[in-house]
C-alpha cells in the first residue's frame, strides 16, 4: 500500500493541535517555528523566546518591524497584550528551572532512550554553535522533537545510539516525524498516528530501533 | 555628588587595558552597544577576551573588533551565522580562540560572578562534549556539571535611558544580557539614548540599579545602530 509523508506544515499542525490550553511553550529555531502558525486560536498558549519574551506574537505587519523586538532566530516579532520582557538570565531560569511546559526542537538524531543530538554534526570543519539547545533539553518539562523520520539518504534518524554529538541524555519525550508520532516511554518507543496507508510493519522496517504499536491510530 | 555621566565614548573607555575581559551585550541586532564597540576599536586595546552571545555579524560590532585583530578569545554560545564570515575565517585560521558555552550557562556564569557565587552545578550540558574536562556530580540522582563564574573587567551594554546615578531602563528584547553583564563586571559602561533627571525613572520600573553601573554615556539614535549586529 502506498502512503504520503506529511509535509513540514502538516507535522506542525499535528504538534499545534497537541499543545494544551494554558501552557508555556518554546519553539526552537528552524522547522519548529512553523508550529506557531497553527496554534488553535481558541487556546491561550504563551510562547517563550530565549532572548527575554513571554507572550510572543506573530511577525509584524509590513513596515512595522521593530529591531528591539526580535525572536531567537533574530527575526522581528510582536508582543501579545499581557506579554512580558525580562533579561536573559531570567529567561534561561525559566528554561533551566523547569517552568516551560513544552519545547519543540529539531534534531539530527534521537536515540531510543531519549538522547538528543541536534546542535552539531561533529564535522571537523563545522563551526560549533549551541545557543540555548542544551538548556532547553534539560529544562523543559516536555521535550518534543520535530523532524523527518529519515535522512536524505534514507537512514533512520531514530537510532539505538546517537552518532552525532549529544545535546542531552534521556531528555526527549515525544518525536513527531513525517511518518508517525513516537513516544519515548519506559516500555520503549511507542508509535502512533501513522500516516494513512503506512503499516506498522513498514514503519518498523524503516526505523532503526524496535517500535511498539500503540492501540490508538487516530487520523492526522 | 555622584555623577556617572561621562561626556564622550572616548572618556568612557579610556582605561580599558590590553588583555581585558570585556562583556558585550546584545542578542542578534538588539541591545548591541555598537557605538561603544566602535569606540573600543578606536581606543586600541588588544589581546581582549570578548564575552557575547554571538561572535559578530557582518562587519559591525564584535565582528569589527575581530576584524581589527583585537580579540584573543571569544566566549559565546552561538558563533555561527549566515554573516559570521569574519569570525569563521579567523577561527579556521586558528587566529582566535573559542570557548563555546550553552547560552543559559553563559548567562548564569555571569549572574554568578555578579552575585558572589564562585561556581555552580547545572544539568545543562551533562554528558555532552561541552562538559568534557569539567567536574561532574550526581545531585539528587541527576548528572550535573560544575561551571565557574565568568566575571568581566569591563561590560559594554546598551540601555534606553539612564540617570546620573547609573539607574537604567531598557527597551523590549534589547534588554537581553544587559542587566546580568552590568552586575558581572568591575567597570560597567552603559550607552543610552536619553539621560534623564534623578527621579524621572519610576523606581518600581528601574531594571538595573545604579550600583551596578560605573559610567553612562549618551549616544545618538542612528539607523546604523539599529541595523548593526
Amino acid at each position: 500500500m502506498s502512503y504520503a509523508k506529511l509535509t513540514r506544515e502538516q507535522i506542525a499542525q499535528r504538534i499545534a493541535q497537541d499543545i494544551p490550553e494554558g501552557t508555556y511553550v518554546n519553539l526552537g529555531i528552524g522547522m519548529p517555528t512553523l508550529v506557531a502558525n497553527y496554534l488553535p486560536r481558541d487556546r491561550e498558549i504563551l510562547l517563550h523566546s530565549e532572548n527575554g519574551i513571554l507572550g510572543m506574537g506573530p511577525a509584524p505587519a509590513a513596515g512595522q518591524a521593530d529591531m528591539d523586538l526580535i525572536n531567537a532566530g533574530k527575526e522581528p516579532v510582536t508582543l501579545l497584550t499581557g506579554g512580558a520582557y525580562f533579561h536573559h538570565t531570567d529567561s534561561f531560569a525559566m528554561m533551566r528551572g523547569g517552568h516551560l511546559d513544552i519545547c519543540v526542537m529539531g534534531a539530527f538524531q534521537v536515540a531510543a532512550g531519549g538522547d538528543l543530538a541536534n546542535w552539531h554534526t561533529g564535522a571537523k570543519d563545522a563551526i560549533p554553535a549551541v545557543g540555548g539547545a542544551m538548556d532547553l533539553a534539560v529544562g523543559a518539562k516536555n521535550v518534543w522533537v520535530m523532524m523527518e523520520h529519515l535522512t536524505k539518504s534514507g537512514e533512520s534518524k531514530i537510532v539505538a545510539r546517537c552518532t552525532y554529538p549529544l545535546t542531552g541524555i534521556g531528555v526527549v519525550k515525544r518525536i513527531y516525524t513525517d511518518l508517525a508520532v513516537i513516544d519515548v516511554t519506559p516500555r520503549g518507543l511507542v508509535a502512533s498516528r501513522l500516516v494513512p496507508g503506512l503499516s506498522f510493519d513498514e514503519l518498523q522496517r524503516v526505523t532503526g530501533v524496535p517500535l511498539l504499536p500503540s492501540g490508538a491510530r487516530a487520523a492526522a | 555628588m555622584i555623577d556617572k555621566i561621562v561626556p564622550s565614548l572616548e572618556a568612557a573607555l579610556a582605561d580599558v587595558r590590553d588583555g581585558a575581559t570585556v562583556l558585550v551585550g546584545g542578542f542578534g541586532g538588539a541591545g548591541v552597544p555598537g557605538e561603544l564597540v566602535d569606540a573600543l576599536i578606536a581606543q586600541g586595546a588588544k589581546d581582549l577576551v570578548i564575552v557575547n552571545n554571538n561572535a559578530g555579524n557582518a562587519e559591525f560590532g564584535v565582528a569589527a573588533l575581530l576584524k581589527a585583530g583585537r580579540v584573543r578569545k571569544i566566549v559565546c554560545s552561538y558563533p555561527r551565522a549566515a554573516d559570521s564570515q569574519v569570525f569563521d575565517a579567523l577561527y579556521r585560521a586558528g587566529k582566535v580562540e573559542l570557548e563555546l558555552v550553552p547560552q543559559g550557562t553563559l548567562s548564569e556564569r555571569m549572574r554568578a560572578a555578579g552575585a558572589g557565587i564562585a561556581a555552580f552545578f547545572t544539568p545543562t550540558g551533562y554528558g555532552t562534549d561541552l562538559a568534557k574536562g569539567k567536574e561532574t556530580r550526581l545531585i539528587d540522582g541527576r548528572g550535573c556539571v560544575l561551571e565557574h563564574a565568568l566575571p568581566g573587567d569591563v561590560a559594554l551594554i546598551k540601555a534606553e535611558r539612564g540617570d546620573r546615578w547609573g539607574n537604567l531602563v531598557y527597551r523590549k528584547s534589547a534588554r537581553n544580557f544587559g542587566p546580568t553583564m552590568a552586575s558581572a563586571a568591575k567597570c560597567t559602561i552603559a550607552q543610552v539614548y536619553e539621560i534623564v533627571e534623578l527621579g524621572a525613572l519610576d523606581p518600581e520600573w528601574i531594571v538595573t540599579p545604579g550600583i551596578y553601573v560605573t559610567r553612562v554615556v549618551k549616544v545618538q539614535r542612528s539607523q546604523r545602530t539599529e541595523k548593526a549586529a
